[in-house]
């Protein structure tokens, strides 16, 4: 019999994480576990402290508090054992400009004890045109995947990508996400942060909310979302800057969380759209308030977001 | 699976030091043709001349016709006659280094400035000639050989000078620059991440040094040899030992000079400041006996005064290893402590 997802190890287990630099606090008593062979997102806004707990998980920084578990096994002991074992890409990493992708895949390689064939990496992410060209000449896109392919060349058992798709443009983001999901139908395990709900919803298998430091929410994209009992977003502008005090439209009936936007708009989370609609219709007449703008979507993980702090993704 | 071919890390570490170096034109101007073009320079600016003639002033009047062609038979000295105030106007001027005079009682008269040497020397050949002229009688034989031999030349003395700087100059700046941009692209971070050996990093970027060593080498001696004719004495293995110690004591210092800096301004002002002194001290350019009694145990530690030393021994004198050990010693001990404090500090982020 295959034993079930959750009664294998998991590949990365961590319990209580704290970092602290100087005054700001990074992590704050952060705890996760990763499957093997599952994605695991960590989705938070500028500055909740995914960069320090990816690092932590790779060695790269020591962590003041907690524990860390990769592969059931730790960092202080069994370091190189571990190197051999993931692999990552930094959030702001520059390759060597004058070295060809070839050159710069080979080098990487040559660190392993059991990589990958160069010449089997570089399709994989799409390089093969690029293969003799110097990383100085590649697009953002293109030195994205090569970071990627760097990556990839160790064979790792768990990929750790920070941030990989900002930045670029969207056909650019789809082939990265391609390339992410081969790896995981090939039995790899991923640990990625990211900003963008779009990416968390499409890759992950499961996602943590990270906000100052902590995680503030955790399961699969379509649980959290389910979770907050919303089944619809309005989302409104008023025209000439018109502003209706938050009690009132938190009374509308089905209302449950109402939250302001980056562009002065304003969100409704809502149970039922055909009572609350014509209820928010009546408030703004009643008040004289034009609208420039109204729409609905069915929620998202940023609602998920909005709904735990008040406050949206990307402007947090 | 099979391993790619060189597998070896360190290997492809030195081969990608290598190949940054040399797609990187500006790197290869400053090691290969700067030095050139100032052995060129400088060779020229000091090459072997005739003895300098020495201009002295006679001040017209009836004796300086007589006094005239004494001086001139002497030899080594220009005569102008000239009225008393043209001459000590070019006195002071320096266009001549001494004014001579006979008055009316037959007493010379010599006005010159005793603190150049110019000046002393026109009055000790001046009055050695005229007192000949007059009768003067040397009391003991004097035999004379003058020597001009190759290796005692300016620029006999510079190129293993020069040879010494470039090798400290190319040690610290290609390293120094090309670890401190590759930390601040956060590329040592990540390469930190992997398996990779981080002394074999480090060991990298000496290996790579031995790669241009030996083009540099050849370059700068071999200029000096036929542009020149400076003279290489001393045996090629001794003369290859002391350049690959030296090259190595000096990307040791390259390497500790980067191993913290974030940015190319500061490890500038660090390898600036390791690298002024020995200019300064370590006789490059000019002796390093120059300096106080006081500073010479201080400057002969200096790893580029025991390199330049040791190449000077061993091109001019054909010194062998046993009269080159000290020097040797200090170069190694060099090496070995900046490798060794450069990997214990070495930051990697
Ligand atoms: N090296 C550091 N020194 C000081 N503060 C840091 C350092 N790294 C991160 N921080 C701070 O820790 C917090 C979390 O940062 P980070 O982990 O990079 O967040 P994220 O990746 O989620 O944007 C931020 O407030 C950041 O300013
Ligand atoms: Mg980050």
């Amino acid at each position: 019999m295959i034993p079930a997802a959750d009664v294998l190890p998991p590949a990365l287990e961590v319990t209580g994480l704290v970092k602290r630099y100087g005054d700001v606090t990074a992590v704050a008593g952060l705890s996760l576990a990763v499957r093997a062979g599952e994605c695991f997102g960590l989705l938070g806004p500028n500055g909740a402290g995914k960069t320090t707990t990816l690092e932590i998980c790779e060695g790269l920084a020591t962590a003041d508090e907690g524990e860390v578990r990769l592969l059931g096994r730790a960092w202080r002991t069994d370091a190189g054992w571990l190197r051999q074992r993931i692999g990552l890409a930094l959030q702001e990493t520059q390759l060597a400009e004058k070295l060809t992708v070839y050159e710069t895949l080979r080098l990487f390689a040559s660190f392993y004890h059991a990589p990958r064939m160069v010449n089997d990496v570089i399709p994989l992410v799409g390089l093969e045109e690029k293969r003799d060209a110097r990383v100085g000449t590649l697009s953002g896109g293109q030195k994205q995947r090569l970071a990627i392919a760097c990556a990839l060349v160790g064979d790792p058992k768990v990929l750790f990508l920070d941030e990989p798709t900002t930045g670029l443009d969207p056909q650019s983001r789809r082939q990265l996400w391609d390339l992410i999901e081969a790896y995981k139908r090939a039995g790899g395990t991923v640990v990625l942060t990211t900003h963008y709900m779009d990416e968390a919803e499409r890759l992950c298998d499961r996602i943590a909310i990270v906000d100052h430091g902590r995680v503030i929410a955790e399961g699969t994209p379509r649980a959290l979302v389910g979770s907050i009992g919303a089944e619809h977003v309005i989302r409104f502008v008023l025209a000439d800057g018109a502003e209706v005090p938050s009690a009132l439209l938190e009374a509308l009936p089905g209302v449950r969380v109402v939250a302001g936007t980056r562009d002065d708009g304003t969100e409704l989370q809502c149970t039922a759209v055909h009572e609350t609609v014509p209820a928010l219709l009546g408030l703004l007449a009643q008040r004289g308030a034009r609208l420039a703008d109204l729409r609905t979507h069915a929620p998202t993980l940023e609602d998920v977001f909005v709904s735990l702090t008040g406050r949206a993704l990307r402007e947090a | 699976m099979a391993k790619p071919f060189p597998a070896l890390s360190i290997v492809q570490l030195t081969l990608v030091r290598i190949k940054e170096f040399v797609r990187e034109p500006e790197a290869m101007f400053w090691s290969f043709v700067f030095p050139l073009l100032l052995a060129a320079g400088l060779g020229i600016a000091f090459r072997s001349r005739p003895p300098e003639q020495l201009r002295v002033a006679l001040v017209r009047d009836a004796a300086s016709d007589s006094l005239e062609r004494v001086l001139e038979r002497g030899g080594g000295l220009v005569v102008d006659v000239l009225d008393d105030s043209t001459a000590l106007m070019r006195l002071r001027t320096g266009q001549v280094a001494l004014v001579a005079d006979r008055d009316a009682g037959g007493t010379l008269r010599y006005e010159f400035d005793p603190e150049r040497p110019d000046g002393r020397a026109a009055r000790f050949l001046v009055n050695d000639a005229l007192q000949r002229a007059a009768g003067r009688p040397d009391p003991v034989p004097v035999v004379e050989r003058t020597v001009r031999e190759r290796g005692s030349r300016y620029i006999d003395f510079f190129i293993p000078g020069l040879l010494g700087m470039n090798l400290m100059s190319s040690g610290i700046w290609g390293i120094a620059f090309s670890v401190v941009t590759a930390r601040n692209r956060k590329l040592l971070k990540r390469l930190a991440a992997t398996p990779m050996s981080r002394a074999e990093y480090l060991a990298s970027y000496l290996l790579s040094r031995l790669g241009f060593l030996a083009a540099e080498v050849v370059v700068i001696v071999g200029f000096g040899a036929l542009a020149f004719n400076v003279p290489v004495r001393g045996s090629v293995g001794v003369f290859a030992l002391v350049t690959l110690l030296g090259a190595l004591a000096f990307s040791g210092l390259g390497l500790l000079v980067a191993s913290r800096a974030t940015t190319v301004e500061g490890a500038s002002g660090l390898a600036n400041l390791v690298m002024l002194p020995q200019w300064i001290f370590s006789g490059v350019f000019f002796s390093s006996k120059n300096f106080p009694d006081a500073l010479q145990p201080f400057i002969s530690l200096l790893p580029l005064t025991a390199t330049v030393d040791a190449l000077r021994g061993n091109l001019l004198q054909g010194s062998g290893l046993v009269e080159l050990a000290p020097h040797l010693g200090i170069i190694l001990a060099w090496l070995v402590v900046t490798f060794g404090l450069a990997l214990r500090l070495f930051r990697w982020r």
